[in-house]
């Protein structure tokens, strides 16, 4: 049984132990998490690092959740780049056209994202498999092309403009430094409530229905409203990010907002290590980074991310934080098949 | 007659989407994948045929030759890609697939580049006028071509030993191969046949659209549709879902508005998977999956 931090466990495991003050131990990486923002914000001056150390920001806000939903319930969807684009519309539009404070502007994106995850996912968390990741697809389509058709709300294919800055008081987040520390706040905060869930009673009714959801059904778990809650949790976490993704690039268009999108989200969450908190955080700054190191590919680009892709998934199927583990875990001689084989049928 | 012509133009796609139906739905009973790299087998038909012509080739030889080519790339990809997966969970071969997806976008555009291409019709006949509305000799070819194939699957699965011992492998990999089936043969075969079914597609649509690196991935995702709509892994639902989608959405755009063209596909899956989830041929409940 892990604890709230998972940290007094690990280093038992591990062989070395460490001395720390009982009334610290469950907030230990939390702090150290917060000391590093704090560090990097302080340290990194290069507006382009801090920029690019935002993106992955945002794109592990989305990781987190869609990682509640595919690593702990072992649902999958293709369609999350749908809710990361009502959340940034939503409040681009509010702010926008109807000149609404941008901090409106994210109660309507989480108010319209939560309804219609809720109507969404009523019919289709009935779904499995194959056919549940075909109807999160569809979903995700039609969004997309709702964006790109509406052109009187949405701006249409061309994108969306002049989404203002967010303040608050007087101060606007105008500098890097002070998205960056924005934008890993929320970060952190969503860390700290997929922790909590995770070890409370509803996290273990969801990795229940991860192992088998007849057996969580026959232990009266009520397995339908349960992946329900958690599919609209991802989606308020994608919400939010697209609700700060908008306000720091102040220009959002469909594009964004596409099926490959929604892949990459996954793939976040499948190249980290599903179920793990810091799996998401890796796998989204894994690919964040990877498209800005594959340009010097040029007309490669392509090609050379489409064989990462193929090769990660064919040699490390159950991620890299998982993958490296095995591996360190046979370079000490130990059995670890066994211990593969209880996660192999994620989503049967 | 306005419907009649949309009518015309609905059978005209919607054979298309039957055949990219088919290609997935095939593919689909034989190995349980879902393989999303399935429109880029049409792009890079429909690109092959344009560089057959451009090197002078006459017409059949230039369609045989893309599909043969195309077969050959989708058995090279289910080795190379897709046997080495130890554990073939659905979330890894859909990011394997879309990233194969990717990685033939990829060499499509440094091979031909993000340019255009157009082929001249099969034949040049003038339209056919019936009652008003007109019917390209185009349209006749790809019905033609279409239907045939299809025969052909059917004789193929119905009538050979090798067809035969598909289906087997379709129902019980295992138990197949306790008769005697080489069943990694009849996955690779199911691969071949899967991509030049694609490949197929992809020539018939050449005269009648722009032919570019990214003409696959709608097409793929709205045979996929169709393949969803009539029953996955049924042939005749794969031809009914792929009709039916065509005239669907020749009817919407030309009785609503051409802006829902592409959300129509993907309101029929949805509602399909909410109603009927094995499709409108096929078991009512998809337990399987």
């Amino acid at each position: 049984m892990s604890g709230p931090g998972g940290l007094s466990v690990r280093c038992r495991q591990s062989g070395f132990s460490v001395k720390i003050p009982s009334f610290l131990g469950p907030s230990l990486p939390y702090l150290l998490f917060a000391g590093a923002i704090a560090l990097v914000g302080l340290w990194v001056e290069n507006f382009y690092y801090l920029q690019v150390l935002t993106f992955i920001g945002i794109n592990t806000l989305v990781a987190l959740g869609l990682n509640m939903l595919m690593g702990y319930a072992g649902q999958i969807s293709l369609g999350h780049a749908a809710f990361f684009g009502i959340g940034a519309y939503s409040t681009a539009i509010l702010t926008v056209h109807y000149g609404l404070s941008p901090w409106m502007g994210l109660a309507g994106a989480i108010g319209i994202t939560g309804i219609v995850a809720l109507v969404v996912g009523l019919p289709t968390l009935k779904l499995s498999g194959y056919y549940l990741g075909m109807g999160t697809l569809g979903f995700g389509m039609i969004v997309h092309i709702l964006f790109r058709e509406w052109t009187s709300m949405t701006g249409g294919a061309s994108g969306f403009v002049g989404i203002p800055p967010l303040s608050v008081g007087n101060y606007t987040f105008y500098s890097p430094t002070a998205y960056f520390s924005l934008v890993w706040g929320t970060v952190l905060i969503g860390v700290i409530i997929c922790r909590r869930i995770i070890d409370s009673r509803i996290g273990r009714a969801l990795r229940s229905v991860h192992d088998s959801e007849a057996a969580a059904r026959a232990m009266g778990i009520d397995t339908h409203m349960l992946k329900l809650q958690v599919f609209v949790l991802s989606a308020l976490f994608a919400s939010v990010a697209g609700f700060l993704y908008a306000h720091f690039v102040t220009f959002i268009s469909p594009g964004t907002f596409d099926f490959l999108t929604s892949v990459r989200m996954v793939t976040m969450v499948v190249i980290g290590g599903m179920a793990s908190i810091w799996g998401a955080l890796l796998g989204a700054a894994l690919l964040t980074l990877l498209p800005d190191w594959l340009h010097t590919f040029s007309e490669f680009e392509m090609v050379v991310y489409g064989l990462i892709l193929m090769v990660v998934m064919i040699l490390l199927p159950q991620g890299l934080t998982r993958g490296i583990l095995d591996l360190w875990e046979k370079s000490k001689g130990e059995d670890i098949d066994i211990k593969g084989e209880s996660d192999g049928d994620s989503f049967r | 007659m306005e419907f009649l012509q949309y009518l015309f133009s609905g059978i005209t796609s919607g054979a298309i989407y039957a055949v990219i139906a088919v290609g997935f739905s095939m593919l689909y009973s034989a190995t349980d994948l879902i393989n999303f790299a399935h429109g880029e087998f049409v792009m890079l038909g429909a690109l092959c045929l344009v560089t057959m012509k451009a090197i002078g080739m006459p017409l059949p030889i230039a369609f045989l030759n893309a599909v043969l080519i195309v077969g050959l790339i989708g058995l090279i990809f289910e080795r190379l890609a897709i046997r080495p997966v130890k554990r073939p969970q659905p979330i890894v071969l859909v990011i394997i697939t879309v990233g194969a997806s990717i990685f033939f976008r990829g060499m499509a555009m440094i091979l031909w580049g993000k340019d255009t291409y157009s082929v001249p019709p099969f034949s040049d006949h003038p339209p056919i006028i019936i009652s008003g509305a007109a019917l390209l000799p185009q349209s006749l070819w790809i019905l033609f071509i279409v239907l045939a194939v299809v025969a052909c699957l059917y004789l193929f699965y119905q009538k050979t030993l090798t067809g035969k011992a598909m289906q087997a492998c379709a129902i019980s990999k295992k138990a197949a191969w306790l008769m005697g089936i080489p069943a990694k043969w009849m996955v690779s075969l199911s691969f071949l046949l899967s991509a030049a079914m694609g490949a197929v597609a992809g020539v018939i649509i050449a005269p009648i659209t722009m032919c570019s690196y990214d003409m696959g991935t709608m097409l793929g995702l709205k045979g996929f549709c169709a393949a969803m709509l009539g029953g996955l892994g049924s042939l005749w639902g794969a031809l009914l879902g792929g009709f039916l989608l065509g005239i669907l959405e020749a009817m919407g755009v030309g009785f609503f508005s051409s802006s829902i063209k592409d959300a129509i596909a993907f309101l029929l899956l949805l509602f399909i998977l909410y109603v009927r989830p094995g499709g409108i041929i096929g078991a009512v409940q998809a337990k399987r999956f």
